[in-house]
């Protein structure tokens, strides 16, 4: 297997895995080439930035290891002054790291010196030794190549070609010769590499997340309790947000009990907010579902998703807002707190004419169909969920009926409106179509009644479907 | 012209009782805001309260109908500066597309659909706290006096005019509402000689009303608000002898 990418007009092997390297696959061949090597080679296109980004995720990941984490140009790097004994000594340390990164598939080497420099060469061109001790990072170097020290491949292969092909070849030569043939580059890394010279260490920074802990005294079990943790945390997480002008889209709450189980209350909002209040009272409607058993002794509250929010100007009147107003959208948040999100609705005309099918949900409380609704004049204010069947008298056809009888009441109709044909989208479902009457009995009651199907056929039916105000 | 006088002194101190009594009459730039000034004198000082409850009462899926309507009719006049309103219901049949008939927006307004009772009287009381709403319509079959007073209380702060649809109650027992009214369809109302159904009518009954004398209209909707029938209108002919073309 791997990596390739395009480089100088053709497609060259980026990396290459363990089988591949054994085949005679090297970095930097033609993927041409290593094809005719290999027949059956998987091939992954590189994208550009993959290796820096899983290098960056290695070193995050790293953090657990080490407050002061970083990437080189192609492995990382950690600083682990007085980190390693909590994992029992150096030895242990470098084992865990390393067994740990196996285990997910990756094929690593690591080392553990007083410098950077040396660590790095080790860690590429070292055998056996992983670890050196204090002050011995000379020795450590001696038996390795030259391009152990960081330096640019022409000086490599010039000092290659002089027969010093190991570090210790050159390494008691006098600084200014070397400085001639080779450059000031060689000297700093060097120097570097002994602990000479200091060596900058710029270490990744961990984008801090919204979340906030409270550890608890003593467990807490009453839901006054629950209510004061929440306020406390909602206080500070919120200060933080509007420092950043950020809302709360989505948060959750976790409660670590003290017999090992986790408990979370997750609560979401409309629009970004970031009023501890209007949010308290979200999460007051969930405290009763908080169980606390024998008690809880860590709140975490973590804002999983935040947006950018437009804080509006202190009003002195406060207007009639419309839909976009905070108040409305804060009730809105308690209701699909208490009951649900698929409690609430909007409608916007859809573009159908069919009934069941004329309206759509609005998205949010900003959606506009900009469409309007298909002959709205002769629409029900009622709509039945399913058409009722009925029985009816109706002398002609593409007349009205004379008279219906709907739930064991007859109705004589004096005026009508009528019919309204409506076909189906055929490409949806299969039917008859409709013929839609407007009916008034005797009595002012309006109806909406359809024919379903042609009038003498043997299958057409009668429906009720609505009522008119 | 003395008595004019003396009847301008009574009418402000029948004011100024109703208010001592907690009867809160809305400003007077508010007063009788157009489209339901039709309905005004039925209700004490000559005013269409807005702050408090209405109740509809149904006894038919053809009253509920008809309720619906005369209500989309009030939002309208309500809902005229783009604010929202908030429909809560257990059951609802309530069509989006037919709003436009009463000149009024499906879009702005909420429709919360819920479960059970216990949810439905939640959600009304937190919708009843919101201000900035036009109406918040509830369908409510049953309200105790109990109830209805903390509704009361909330819409003492918020100023939001609650409208509660109640099909068929089981007990119509006493509530702190404003007006109880029955809708009932009428006979549409036809210019002479014309096919097909006309503009919707109804008999609209005040079964009570605070501190006011309650009614009886006869109303229809003439597109973007309430009428008064034009009574010599009134001929119906028999469709079926109506001829096509």
């Amino acid at each position: 297997m791997v990596c390739a990418g395009a480089s100088h007009g053709r497609m060259m092997v980026i990396a290459a895995n363990k089988e591949a390297n054994a085949q005679g696959i090297h970095n930097g061949m033609p993927l041409a080439d290593a094809r005719a090597i290999v027949h059956e080679l998987e091939v992954f296109d590189e994208k550009p930035g993959r290796k820096e980004k899983l290098l960056e995720g290695l070193a995050r990941w790293a953090i657990r290891y080490t407050p002061l984490s970083s990437t080189d140009p192609d492995g990382i790097l950690l600083d682990i002054t007085g980190c390693s004994h909590l994992w029992g000594g150096e030895e242990a340390y470098l084992k865990h790291i390393t067994s740990r990164l196996q285990s997910s598939g990756y094929t690593i080497k690591a080392a553990i010196a007083d410098t950077i420099g040396t660590s790095w060469a080790l860690s590429r061109y070292g055998k056996g030794v992983e670890i050196v001790a204090p002050y011995q990072q000379h020795f450590a170097l001696l038996p390795l190549s030259p391009a152990a020290l960081r330096i640019p491949g022409e000086i490599t292969e010039k000092l290659h070609k002089l027969g010093l092909n190991r570090i210790e070849r050159f390494i008691q030569m006098p600084r200014s010769t070397l400085r001639r043939r080779f450059g000031e580059n060689l000297l700093i890394k060097i120097a570097q590499a002994m602990g000479d010279e200091p060596e900058a260490f710029i270490p990744i920074t961990i984008i801090q997340e919204f979340e906030e802990r409270l550890a608890c005294m003593e467990p807490i079990r009453t839901a006054k309790a629950i209510e004061i943790a929440i306020e406390r945390l909602l206080g500070k997480l919120c200060l933080r947000l509007k420092k950043e002008g950020l809302g709360l889209r989505k948060a959750e709450l976790k409660g670590y009990r003290i017999d090992g189980k986790t408990i979370s209350t997750p609560i979401g909002t409309n629009r970004p907010s970031d009023d501890p209040i209007h949010l308290m009272k979200l999460f007051a409607l969930n405290i009763s579902g908080i169980a606390p058993g024998m008690g809880i002794e860590l709140f975490t509250l973590s804002a999983e998703k935040t947006e950018k929010m437009e804080r509006p100007q202190e009003k002195i009147w406060a207007g009639q807002a419309g839909l976009n107003s905070q108040p409305l959208a804060e009730l809105l948040d308690r209701v699909a707190g208490k009951v649900g999100k698929n409690a609430i609705h909007r409608y916007l005309p859809r573009a159908d004419y069919w009934p069941e099918r004329a309206v759509k949900q609005a998205k949010d409380l900003s959606e506009d169909s900009g469409i309007s609704f298909h002959n709205p004049l002769n629409r029900p204010i009622q709509l039945l969920p399913r058409p009722e069947r009925i029985e009816v008298t109706a002398p002609i056809p593409d007349y009205p009926p004379m008279l219906f009888i709907y739930q064991g009441v007859r109705h004589s109709i004096k005026k009508a409106d009528g019919p309204e044909r409506l076909e189906r989208a055929w490409w949806l479902e299969e039917g008859e179509h409709r013929d839609y009457y407007t009916v008034e009995d005797e009595k002012g009651n309006r109806y909406w009644l359809f024919r379903a199907g042609h009038y003498a056929a043997e299958n057409s039916a009668w429906f009720i479907h609505g009522f008119f105000a | 012209m003395e008595q004019a006088v003396k009847k301008q002194v009574i009418e402000g101190l029948r004011e100024q009782i109703l208010s001592m009594q907690g009867y809160k009459t809305v400003s007077k730039s508010q007063q009788n805001i157009s489209g339901l000034e039709l309905f005004a004198p039925a209700f004490p000082v000559h005013s269409f309260p807005l702050q408090g409850i209405h109740e509809f009462i149904s006894e038919s899926r053809e009253q509920t109908a008809a309720s619906s309507g005369f209500i989309s009719g009030i939002l309208s006049t309500l809902m005229k500066d783009g604010s929202p309103c908030i429909w809560i219901s257990a059951s609802r049949k309530f069509f989006p597309p037919a709003a436009k008939r009463f000149s009024l927006n499906a879009a702005s307004i909420i429709f919360i659909d819920l479960q059970n009772e216990k949810e439905l009287l939640w959600v009304t009381e937190e919708a009843l706290k919101c201000e900035g709403l036009a109406a918040v319509v509830s369908e409510i079959p049953d309200l105790n006096f109990a109830t209805s007073r903390r509704f009361q209380l909330v819409i003492e702060k918020s100023k939001v005019t609650a409208l509660f649809l109640r099909e068929n109650p089981r007990i119509l027992s006493n509530t702190t509402c404003l007006a109880r009214w029955k809708i009932s369809p009428l006979p549409s109302i036809l210019p002479e000689g014309m096919p097909g159904v006309g503009q919707p009518s109804w008999k609209a009954e005040l079964l009570k009303v605070r501190n006011g004398a309650g009614g009886t209209f006869e109303v229809c909707w003439s597109g973007s608000t309430f009428e008064q029938p034009q009574k010599e209108n009134i001929r119906a002919l028999p469709i079926h002898e109506l001829q096509a073309g």
